[in-house]
């Protein structure tokens, strides 16, 4: 498109006073009915960009206009026919270690509280337990135990670096959108014990992704055998209970497995049925918390999974199903028998079974029309989507494909309705100013500090999906600040003026700056009042309420629970690689350092980069 | 208020997308009821990894302590500095919390021994879990038990709601704190300001206070309130009072900001820290060492959090936590493995101190829980429930532990 006449267009409605170039906002109370589009054309593109990337990059509103929204939509359903090698030349040469198996790189790079052991043990051996004269480490130990320790950095860094830069930068966007949304339903927790962390690349880059567009029993099966998630949810060392048959006899029970490659003191003696897996299958993964199952069936469902555990990293790691320890009594499920004497057709049976549930259906419809539509999906339409779930033998694309093409899709109400994640805040900022993707931890720190560290979600629920949840005081600073560190060009590959025109822009007139970066940051439509306060500093809005605001200002309540952070910018605990928080505190002592001291304000901002930082800080940005 | 507040912002409020029933019902008690909060404070502590008990509360009195820990046990009160400190003639503290004894003198120190979950689990993952949800072996609960304190006291009437009711000084919201109720996690008190030069924060505050009373634009305004609140407390000009020396440490950092945020009068009602480095399979030590220590970081800190917060400890109470003790016997590297029961600290004015809490349950093989850990005689909910209830006021603690009914209270507080 012809970017200086519009310039020029825009200039001339500007300089004939007032000039507000601006879309006008809709009430929300509109109601959606039918499949009649309501959002205008111009809308359609920005909102397609919004919810099925990360955020429009320079370039890819003229190229959603050109090709048409359908066939742009048909396109992104259809992940493989898109050429993304120029991300992938990208990811092959930023990332060694992704490609390597949790049991190579578990052996490449032990855990340190294991070499501790390990050397603590051979000191040991020579007859050194004197507390108040610790055995020394030789030269090659510590040497060991930092390679090990620079190994596990490097990891780690590269795991959550990968997860930001291909949603930066990758062209299959739904694609990855897709990914986002599995890796949450399906969420781990990196911190979760010393092994967890070793399964995290196998999991995003051959386990999700590539099941995150086909049949629904695919990638609840692959989740089910893989190493993340068996280790996660503790099914790795769930057994048969003592009085059940087994199916195998020999090795199983208290001498049988778990041995090696487990830290000393993580092993659990006395192991016996673990219904931790069992139970959040069928609550979180599939049938959802109101999905019609007992406790009794949580048991079965444990029960048929018995013996579905991880090889030790020494023998290559990776899913085994080991019989003696399966349970191979008859059970009841869901109303149905499982018969007695078998082995992995138990708990293939359980997944089949649950696949296909019309609770699933509806509760994965659900799942996915609130990810795309908005917090509050109507009945109707999860109901249509359940039904193409089920209609098509729980095709993920199928569900998504019914979602986003339905009238609600593109209603007037879904328009900006969603908040953005910290993920979401992040990556899209990085696209609309044309950031290269980045091989540094950079980004994925940022992204922790506003409060949603990369696999850092503890609990099995995943992160919030709702815009209550992720919306609150220390969260709003946190993505003001973001924006302003953003607008300073500090991150790697982002520079504040990367978007479309920015180099026509930084000597034009301030309104002309000002819609150039809304068209290029906030789709093209910002309020009234933000369009205002961008170009002159003034609220028009202020003076009529400054009585009201200040009654109001002392002691109103902060809000939402999560993820309220100080110190955006500043050292991060999360985002850094391994050791330090929750389960395994590092064992050395001293590991707190002093306090961070005050960060120094940004530099002051002038001129373009100040409207791309205020821009960013907006309330239009933190929606989608 | 919350009236003509919307009827002012009504038609800006139409023309809003996004609006929330569950953000509406906050905002009506929030704009309702500003100001302080009622005046009591609990300083939560986890000393995440594990801390060793036996170790910190040492029972000299019990043979069988010396004979499971030939190499670093405690020796028994003496002259000697390199020994236990006295508290009741079998409990001593570890010398590295010699800063705390002063405290116990006084009788505003309640050590509680064989303490902790009830779940057998020795992961530290699990544990942390259970200890900060407040439902052992439940994992699915997906809020930590203060946040459900929050929630419950929070819908009264008569509460006063400040933004900085709940602080966590952590990078980001523990476990612990999580669920609806708002609160602010944040790394030091002065990286909570807008970081911009020039006239971009005024600018920025402008966007939010447009009178939309949306998710994100409340959020907004609420959040320009509480950096204004927070400055005109004027964090930078803190000095310590009473002469009380900080350690430089991380842990002790953020309890001195803990004590500027108490004294600085914004409504503060529970703050949390934690402190880890507990982990001690290998070469933890006795009298000196790796623990002793964390032990110094850690007695210190606290020492000085009371002393600087002086006359305001009587409504202050401060409650350490460890999510399980360590093995009885020590292992073959000079350390010790992941255990069952630990101890807590709980320290204030209102705080019946000066004797050690807790059914004593015996080190001998018989008496140890699998035949390796100190045994459980006082589950966690039980002490967390008395807290909640005779210092905080909350009237439904079976809330806030699900399931929890049957517990009897220890009697620590007055």
């Amino acid at each position: 498109m012809n970017r200086p006449a519009l310039l020029l267009v825009a200039f001339v409605l500007t300089a004939c006073g007032g000039g507000t170039k601006v879309i006008p906002v809709q009430p929300m109370s509109a109601p959606s009915v039918g499949d009649a589009r309501e959002q205008t054309a111009d809308q359609q593109v920005a909102h397609v960009l919004s919810r099925l990337t990360f955020g429009a990059r320079p370039g890819d509103v003229a190229n959603v206009r050109a090709m048409g929204v359908d066939a742009w939509i048909a396109r992104q359903l259809a992940p493989e026919t898109i050429d993304d090698s120029k991300y992938e030349a990208f990811a092959a040469a930023a990332y060694k270690l992704i490609p390597l198996t949790p049991g190579e790189l578990e052996q490449r790079f032990p855990p340190p509280g294991q070499l501790l052991n390990q050397i603590a043990a051979q000191n040991s051996g020579r007859g050194n337990a004197d507390p108040n004269n610790p055995p020394r480490m030789s030269r090659a130990d510590s040497a060991r135990l930092r390679a090990s320790n620079e190994g596990l950095r490097q990891m780690t860094q590269e795991v959550q670096g990968a997860r930001v830069s291909r949603a930066v930068a990758s062209e299959r966007q739904l694609q990855e959108v897709m990914t986002d949304f599995w890796l949450n339903h399906f969420s781990v927790y990196d911190a979760k014990g010393p092994r967890q962390r070793y399964m995290l690349a196998e999991y995003e880059h051959r386990i999700i992704r590539p099941a995150a567009f086909g049949k629904f029993r695919t990638l609840l099966g692959a989740v089910a055998k893989s190493e993340a998630m068996l280790f996660y949810l503790d099914n790795w060392q769930s057994q048969a209970e003592p009085n059940r048959p087994r199916l195998g006899a020999g090795r199983g029970g208290r001498s049988g497995r778990g041995g090696r490659g487990v830290p000393p003191g993580a092993a659990q003696r006395g192991r016996g049925l673990n219904e931790n897996y069992g139970r959040e299958l069928l609550e979180l993964h599939s049938l959802g918390v109101d999905g019609g199952y007992t406790q009794q069936d949580v048991i079965s469902a444990a029960r048929a999974l018995t013996g579905w555990t991880i090889r030790g990293a020494q023998q290559g790691g990776g899913f085994v199903f080991n019989p003696a320890v399966h349970d191979a009594g008859e059970k009841l499920f869901l109303g149905q028998k499982l018969k007695a004497g078998r082995g992995i057709e138990d708990g293939e049976e359980v997944l089949d079974i649950v696949a296909r549930h019309p609770a699933t259906a509806k509760y994965i419809a659900f799942k996915l029309a609130r990810r795309f539509v908005s917090d509050t999906p109507s009945q109707a339409l999860v109901a249509k989507a359940a039904e193409a779930f089920t209609r098509s033998d729980g095709d993920i694309k199928e569900t998504v494909r019914t979602i986003i093409t339905s009238g609600e899709f593109l209603a007037r109400s879904a328009y900006r309705a969603k908040v953005k994640s910290p993920f979401e805040v992040v990556v899209s900022a990085a696209r609309s100013l044309g950031a290269q993707p980045d091989s540094t931890p950079r980004f994925a720190q940022v992204v922790a500090q506003l409060g949603q560290p990369i696999y850092g979600h503890q609990a099995p629920n995943g992160w919030p999906e709702t815009g209550d949840q992720w919306m609150n005081t220390g969260a709003i600073l946190n993505r003001i600040n973001f924006g302003m560190l953003m607008a300073t060009g500090r991150l790697p590959g982002a520079s504040p003026l990367g978007f479309t025109d920015a180099d026509v822009l930084r000597t034009a007139v301030k309104e002309l700056q000002v819609d150039g970066v809304i068209d290029a940051l906030l789709g093209g439509d910002a309020s009234p009042e933000t369009r205002q306060i961008l170009i002159s500093g003034e609220n028009p809005f202020a003076r009529e309420r400054s009585a009201a605001d200040s009654a109001a200002t002392m002691g109103t309540a902060g809000r939402g629970g999560r993820g309220g952070q100080g110190g955006i910018g500043g050292r991060g605990g999360r985002g850094q690689p391994p050791g330090g928080r929750g389960g395994q505190p590092p064992n050395a002592p001293g590991a707190a350092g002093a306090s961070p001291p005050p960060l120094p304000p940004l530099p002051q901002l002038r001129g373009l980069p100040l409207v791309v930082g205020l821009a960013l800080g907006s309330p239009e940005f933190q929606r989608r | 208020m919350q009236r003509r507040y919307f009827i002012k912002s009504g038609a800006i409020a139409l023309a809003t997308m996004g609006l929330s029933p569950s953000f509406l019902r906050r905002m009506t008690y929030g704009m309702a009821l500003p100001g302080a909060a009622k005046g009591k404070v609990l300083i939560c502590l986890f000393q995440r990894g594990a801390a060793d008990a036996l170790n910190v509360v040492v029972p000299f009195g019990e043979r069988s302590y010396y004979q499971l820990r030939p190499a670093i046990a405690i020796p028994a009160p003496s002259s000697s500095m390199r020994s236990a400190l006295d508290l009741d003639g079998f409990f001593g503290l570890h010398p590295s919390l010699a800063p705390l004894k002063p405290l116990w003198d006084k009788g505003l120190l309640a050590p509680i021994h064989a303490v902790g979950s009830p779940s057998s689990t020795r992961s530290h993952f699990d544990a942390q879990d259970y200890m900060e949800s407040g439902t052992p072996d439940v994992k699915g609960t997906t809020d930590g038990w203060l946040n459900r304190y929050l929630a419950a006291s929070g819908t009264c009437e008569q509460c006063k709601v400040s933004p900085f009711r709940a602080v966590s000084m952590a990078p980001q919201t523990p476990r612990i704190l999580q669920g609806s109720a708002p609160t602010v996690a944040m790394d030091s008190l002065a990286q909570f300001a807008v970081r911009s030069g020039g006239d971009a924060a005024a600018r920025l505050e402008a966007l939010y206070r447009t009178g939309s009373a949306d998710v994100v634009h409340g959020a907004g305004s609420e959040m320009f309130d509480a950096v204004k609140m927070l400055r005109s407390a004027n964090p930078q000009q803190y000095q310590p009072a009473n002469g009380a020396a900080y350690p430089r440490s991380q842990f002790g950092q953020r309890l001195l900001q803990i004590a500027q945020l108490i004294k600085s009068d914004v409504g503060l009602e529970i703050a949390f820290a934690d402190i880890g480095g507990w982990d001690t399979h290998v070469n933890q030590g006795g009298v000196q060492g790796q623990l002793a220590n964390r032990l110094d970081d850690f007695a210190q800190s606290i020492a000085a959090l009371t002393l600087d917060l002086g006359d305001r400890m009587e409504n202050v109470v401060i409650l350490t936590m460890s999510e399980f003790g360590r093995m009885a016997r020590q292992n073959g590297n000079g350390g010790t493995d992941h255990g069952h029961a630990g101890s807590m600290f709980v320290i204030g004015g209102g705080v019946k101190g000066g004797k050690v809490y807790g059914k004593w349950p015996g080190l001998a093989p018989e008496q140890l829980f699998e035949g390796r850990d100190l045994a459980l005689t006082t589950d966690f909910r039980s002490v967390f429930a008395e807290i909640a209830s005779g210092h905080l006021g909350a009237s439904a603690t079976d809330a806030l532990f699900p399931g929890y009914t049957n517990g009897s209270r220890l009697g620590v507080l007055r």
